[in-house]
């Protein structure tokens, strides 16, 4: 298990390298620099120069490529340069933890609503309340984000005046309950319909077949050796799902004005803030490998099967 | 056993008649009902976003001063409303339509070439070239798609839609690769192919005639589920004003300015997301479809 655990995080590093090369040639590729708003205009070339210079835009791109991953070993993302004398691990340092916190209450209340819609479901396969689940699952996964959020801004803060519209309130939960819920509907939807159709699966396995036989109740054949072995496709979602919410839903961020990392990173790439945007790119690619890396292992503990390699 | 019922002599004498997989696929996805309605409601949105705009006598950007921000009525002829340009919405919500639908599709289209060839050669070439190929995709895999795109956006200065959809699609196309390689992996293996491998056939045209025509079914399925994301994908770029570009709009486009209108106009909103949420349900509904009709293990 332990050599399995560093072989992987051995492959990552070389996967991560890729990925910061990769974003960054792509990024100075790019026509027009995080300046050229000020070229042209009254300020002195000079004075441009000098900017430029002073965050090594005036080097070839080889060296500084050089100059950014030598930061980045000490854990340096760079200045931003459009919010000056702030730094991109500060920016980060202060959106993070409001996209996680956001987007792991979503993930948490998308699973358990969720897997219990799914395991209903399938329990009534084929009859009306099966259809009318589904039916809503696949609702939720249509309608998108930025549709559901302004309507639940609109009903529940300006008609019902029950929650604010917007603002992050320093994560108190009135000001989560309206982005929270207009993020987990789709993760319930997804969850929901595979959730069902692992259970359907799984139900034809002849280890379920022999717990009804022995005289087990249906209960436990359902929960524990039914929705134990339908877990794994959850588990396989939930992986690239945590990472993505926890970088910041950039719509729901954007509609309600919280001060999450999406944000920031639509900002950056509008304002040719390229360290932001690398930095932000950075931590979701690290996210997705060490989140895949759990997910494999959770794998082996669920189905022992996995286990032998 | 003697006599046969009427239905099993049937399926005998069409079996005998020799009926392809397509075929049964086909018979398969006819007994669908969602799928089918869902076929005919996206024909008759795509009919409607190519004619509405093209018969009507209102353009997307005349302005009607007299009639800003008016809901929707019949006896104004604004059946959707207006807009606070005072520009008619029925007119603008069938044209968004057309951009919409076709970036979803040619979105789809790109990702579909560059992922089947892509997955084809790794799959057919195998070895360490493969190996490398498909190493590559997962650097690639992750790399966040919504992010990737806004990278490529911003980067390029996309403001029309070729670019868009460009963008898009070179981003699409990982899944795809990855389906078309595993289906060619194991195709590989096929007598056929060595028989055609040993009559000395080139690659090139074992790959067109008999890789890529065992590896579609998987491939069309996923093709239909990847336009509703397509055209997602394309409705939030527009929402964050990074995809289409007024004069020209898109369903999320014309989304988001309805979004920050929603007090005074909520119909602003309304229509263009019902026309979004109706094309999202009834390509996943035929993805669905074709997935059970192409796929029927489950059976």
């Amino acid at each position: 298990m332990l050599s399995y655990i560093l072989r992987r995080l051995l492959i990552a590093i070389p996967t991560i390298l890729l990925i910061v090369v990769l974003s960054f040639l792509i990024i100075t590729a790019a026509p027009g620099g995080p300046f050229d708003a000020q070229e042209g205009g009254d300020i002195d070339p000079e004075i441009i120069a000098n900017l430029r210079a002073a965050y090594n835009l005036d080097k070839p791109i080889s060296t500084q490529l050089f100059l950014y991953m030598k930061g980045l070993v000490t854990g340096d993302l760079g200045p931003s340069f459009a919010f000056r004398g702030r730094s991109v691990s500060e920016i980060i340092a202060n959106g993070f933890p409001v996209s996680a916190q956001l987007g792991l209450s979503a993930i948490g209340v998308g699973l358990v609503i969720g897997m219990l819609f799914g395991v209903f479901a399938a329990m009534r396969k084929n009859t009306a309340a099966d259809y009318a689940v589904m039916s809503l699952s696949m609702t939720g996964i249509a309608v998108p984000t930025f549709v559901t959020a302004p309507f639940l801004a609109l009903i529940f803060g300006l008609y019902l005046k029950l929650l604010p519209i917007a603002g992050w309130g320093d994560g108190a939960l009135r000001n989560m309950i309206l982005p929270v819920t207009a993020l987990a509907l789709p993760k319930i939807g997804v969850i929901a319909r595979i959730t069902r159709g692992a259970m359907l699966e799984v139900s034809r396995a002849n280890h379920i077949r022999t717990a009804r036989s022995k005289g087990l109740p249906e209960s436990i054949v359902i929960w524990r050796h039914t929705l134990r072995a339908a877990l794994i496709p959850i588990v396989s979602y939930l992986g690239p799902a945590i990472a993505g919410v926890m970088t910041g839903s950039v719509i729901i961020e954007q509609i309600f004005g919280l001060p999450g990392i999406g944000r920031s990173f639509v900002e950056g790439a509008l304002n040719r803030d390229y360290p932001v945007v690398m930095g932000i790119t950075i931590l979701y690619a690290t996210l997705i490998i060490v989140l895949n890396l759990i997910t494999d292992l959770i794998y082996r503990v669920l189905d022992p099967r996995i286990r032998k390699d | 056993m003697t006599g046969a019922s009427p239905t099993v002599s049937l399926e005998m004498a069409a079996r005998a008649a020799g009926r392809s997989p397509w075929q049964d696929a086909w018979r398969r996805f006819k007994r669908n009902r969602a799928a089918m309605v869902s076929i005919g409601v996206i024909v008759v949105l795509a009919l409607s976003s190519i004619l509405v705009p093209a018969l009507s006598s209102r353009a997307i950007e005349d302005v009607h001063w007299d009639y800003l921000t008016i809901a929707p009525s019949l006896a104004d002829g604004f059946w959707f409303g207006t807009d606070v340009n005072g520009r008619d919405l029925f007119v603008r919500t069938f044209y968004a339509g057309r951009i919409s639908l076709a970036i979803g599709v040619l979105a789809t289209g790109v990702a579909l070439i560059i992922g089947v060839i892509y997955g084809a050669v790794a799959g057919y070439v195998g070895g360490w070239v493969g190996n490398v190929m498909m190493r590559f995709c997962d650097v690639l895999y992750a790399l966040p798609t919504l992010f990737f795109i806004v990278i490529l956006v911003t980067v390029l200065g996309a403001k029309n839609i070729l670019f868009v959809f460009m963008c898009i699609g070179a981003v699409e196309w990982l899944t795809m690769a990855r389906i078309v390689r595993g289906q060619t992996l194991s195709v590989r293996q096929k007598e056929y192919i060595e028989a055609a491998r040993a009559i000395g056939l080139p690659t090139r045209i074992i790959l067109r005639r008999y890789i890529i025509p065992n590896v579609i079914g998987p491939v069309i399925v996923y093709v239909t589920l990847l336009i509703p994301v397509n055209i997602l994908i394309e409705s939030y770029l527009s929402f964050l004003g990074l995809g289409v570009q007024e004069p020209m709009t898109s369903w999320g486009l014309l989304i988001s300015q309805g979004a920050a209108e929603l007090e005074n106009a909520p119909w602003m909103i309304l229509f263009p997301a019902t026309f979004l949420t109706l094309t999202l349900f009834c390509f996943n509904f035929i993805g669905d479809g074709l997935r059970d009709a192409l796929d029927p293990k489950d059976y």
